[in-house]
């Protein structure tokens, strides 16, 4: 690929400043069939997730007494990326993003109230752009909410790293694979717990200070994004179908 | 589930045999259809398509790979069809289900029958040559997505961009024109309930209904591809009238593409 000039004067390559997020819409209740859903474009990253749920949990081997299951799948379309035609299926990537994305809401929900039940989140990834994990976690949390499903806390998430020795926020594809780190954070709103953080790359004691420093500032707008997606559905009454508003 | 589909089908067929349908809809409606086309970036052509609360996506992909060896001077078409577990109840995650490849090869055979791309010029060089990969992602499932995807994957197509060649490697992200297509093909459904049959089912349609007929037809109202489902059968006044209701509603959904 190749090499751009990642920071200059103050402004990263597609002329955002460190703090700037890309541009980020979230609609809820895009699909019928879903218990609740939503789609997100963030920068390029078009995602879309549907929730179902609770419902009972197959196998049955898999359900708790204690509370629901949280079943998560994060799954990237074949045609997501701007280069080669993918594969379709679980990838060993997926697996694990799977799994956290599914950790983060089994932390708020309140699973306690439906033993023996089960909790569907599909995440799919229609266009891929760097953060989708990210995006993935925001936009499960508004189609959870969609859904109707007791949570204690939405969640959002962004992703934060370092380009050319500064710490930036919300990194996209190119500076993901060209930069020096990546991070992914997803934070509660109510508390600022963190439930999602993974990190790849090298960044110093400080840098972290300032990446988590620039995520609470974003995640802030982007709670404020997801209610603003939520009032949108649920202030007024909707006539007719859901749909995909691409 | 089963004590509940059994019950809509049993709602379904009498309700049809009543000469009503469960939208209000005539037998030979489609519901309100909207397409979309030009929605992703990062493929070379997509399509977004709703019939009813169906929704259906088709994005198209163009690669490059090895001819096959008994076609050398040609390239390569590749269809594929998710039924995507967000679509529906009726859904789960792993491999492709009988359902999933059947409405693949439906709107492969479309495609390939009218031939409506021109695979001779999808040549680059000796060994080298475009694969073009149509992939149908079924988003939302309300019955009828055969019809759904078939006008997804002509619109997706008619906005698909050529990706720019140098020293025989794609420029990612740059195109010059567009992909050529010789005609279009639109494809029309038709259930039979009891002895009525009806275009365009929706999903508690398609749980009633005991045979399914679909039609391509292509430029000149020629037929390119039918497929029969189910254990229900057709008599031959019924398979030719509905060739004629097919050759009708053909224009409505053509003018749909093309306008979009």
């Amino acid at each position: 690929m190749e090499e751009v000039e990642l920071f200059k004067n103050g402004k990263r390559y597609d002329g955002r400043t460190v703090e700037e997020l890309r541009h980020v819409k979230i609609k809820a209740h895009v699909l019928n069939d879903a218990d609740g859903s939503a789609y997100l474009e963030w920068g390029n990253n078009k995602i879309i997730v549907g929730v179902y749920g609770p419902k009972e949990c197959i196998p049955r081997h898999l359900a708790s007494p204690y509370g629901a299951v949280v079943k998560c799948i994060y799954n990237m379309s074949p045609f997501s990326s701007l280069g080669e035609h993918g594969r379709s299926g679980p990838s060993r990537r997926s697996r694990e993003l799977s799994m956290v994305i599914g950790q983060v809401f089994e932390n708020v929900i309140e699973r306690e109230k439906f033993p023996k039940a089960a909790i569907e989140i599909f995440v799919d990834v229609l266009q891929g752009d760097g953060g989708t994990r990210c995006a993935a976690v925001t936009a499960a949390s508004v189609a959870l909410a969609d859904a109707g499903i007791p949570m204690k806390d939405m969640v959002s998430a962004v992703a934060v790293g370092k380009v050319k020795d500064t710490v930036v926020i919300d990194l996209d594809y190119v500076e993901d694979s060209q930069g020096q780190a990546d991070c992914a954070i997803a934070f509660a709103n109510r508390n600022k717990e963190v439930l999602l953080l993974q990190m790849e790359g090298e960044m110093s004691k400080e840098d972290m200070q300032k990446a988590f420093e620039l995520a609470s500032i974003a995640q802030e707008r982007l709670h404020q994004l997801q209610v603003e997606a939520l009032k949108e559905v649920y202030m007024h009454i909707n006539e007719g179908d859901a749909f995909v508003d691409i | 589930m089963e004590i509940l589909d059994q019950l809509k089908r049993d709602t379904i067929q009498s309700l049809v045999s009543a000469g009503k349908r469960a939208d209000d809809r005539d037998n030979f409606s489609y519901r309100d259809i909207s397409v979309k086309k030009n929605i992703l970036e990062y493929s070379e052509g997509s399509a977004l398509v709703r019939v009813g609360k169906s929704q259906v996506l088709c994005a198209i992909k163009i690669g490059i790979g090895e001819p096959f060896p008994d076609r050398l001077d040609e390239g390569i078409l590749t269809t594929s069809a998710e039924l995507m577990p967000l679509a529906s109840y009726l859904f789960d995650p792993g491999p492709p289900s009988d359902e999933a490849i059947e409405l693949a090869r439906i709107v492969d055979r479309g495609v390939r029958a009218a031939e409506i791309i021109d695979v001779k010029k999808l040549y680059i060089s000796e060994n080298k040559v475009f694969v073009v990969y149509i992939d149908v992602y079924v988003m939302d499932h309300d019955g009828n997505l055969i019809d759904a995807a078939g006008l997804a994957a002509m619109a997706a197509l008619q906005c698909t961009r050529m990706p720019k060649i140098e020293n025989g490697q794609i420029v990612k992200g740059e195109y010059e024109g567009k992909l050529d297509l010789l005609k279009d093909v639109t494809t029309h459904t038709f259930a039979k309930v009891g002895n009525t049959l009806l275009i365009d089912p929706c999903l508690d349609e398609e749980k009633g209904m005991d045979a399914r007929v679909t039609l391509g037809i292509t430029d000149k109202n020629t037929i390119c591809a039918i497929q029969k489902w189910g254990s229900g059968s057709f008599s031959q006044d019924e398979l030719f009238q509905v060739i004629d209701i097919a050759f009708k509603k053909r224009k409505e959904l053509k003018e749909l593409i093309d306008n979009a």
